[in-house]
């Protein structure tokens, strides 16, 4: 029989609910991304300087559209490397 | 008529004066066309992130007018001509784009608060 202290074995501790993703559009109000800006592109890159998916940056499918046509838009002007190790 | 912006990378071997004539050169040829420049920024000397026909920096120009679309490609052809520029890239700016452009010149937006 489980009493009132045993019932936290009983329940995983480790899953614990991770804080929610939100979407930064929707959070700050942005409405055009500058591709002239990297410090905020750079948010959404990983290390060798890729994109990061959706599910990770829990971006909606409108901003992720706008987020990769800003971060190609700032590749072509050399304002962000193509190809990098170590960008943070 | 729409908006536009221009971004330009010339080759670092530019002098002071031939940097501005490079500049005066493009906002002479909007204004000739019955455009109107907005805004002018030259960002000057930068690094670039990868070299571009073996030059590890560029002087950067980005330029803000208004134009009607036939322009552009007077422009384009003027710039490719152009053995100073290393790379262009024209952007068409939706009304977002141009509040956006007109608050950060002002300083009133701080894109940097925004935390990853």
């Amino acid at each position: 029989m489980a009493r009132p202290n045993d019932i936290k074995y009983l329940t995983n501790s480790k899953a614990e609910k991770r804080p929610k993703k939100y979407c930064r559009l929707k959070k700050y109000g942005i409405k055009y991304i500058d591709y002239k800006d990297p410090n905020f592109l750079k948010k959404f890159l990983n290390e060798q300087g890729k994109l990061l998916p959706r599910r990770i940056t829990g971006n909606t499918l409108k901003f992720q559209r706008k987020v990769s046509d800003a971060v190609k838009k700032a590749r072509q002007m050399a304002i962000l490397p193509y190809v990098t190790d170590l960008l943070k | 008529m729409n908006n536009y912006e221009l971004m330009v990378i010339f080759t670092p071997v530019l002098s002071e004066e031939e940097f501005k004539a490079a500049q005066k050169k493009y906002t002479d040829l909007v204004t000739a066309n019955s455009g109107n420049v907005l805004h002018s920024n030259p960002w000057g000397l930068k690094s670039l992130a990868y070299p571009i026909q073996k030059k590890t920096t560029g002087l950067y120009w980005v330029l803000e007018y208004q134009a009607p679309s036939s322009f552009n490609e007077q422009l384009k052809i003027q710039l490719l001509r152009d053995e100073q520029m290393l790379r262009y890239l024209l952007t068409k700016l939706d009304k977002h784009a141009v509040e956006y452009n007109e608050k950060r010149r002002k300083g009133v937006l701080k894109t940097e608060k925004i935390e990853a």
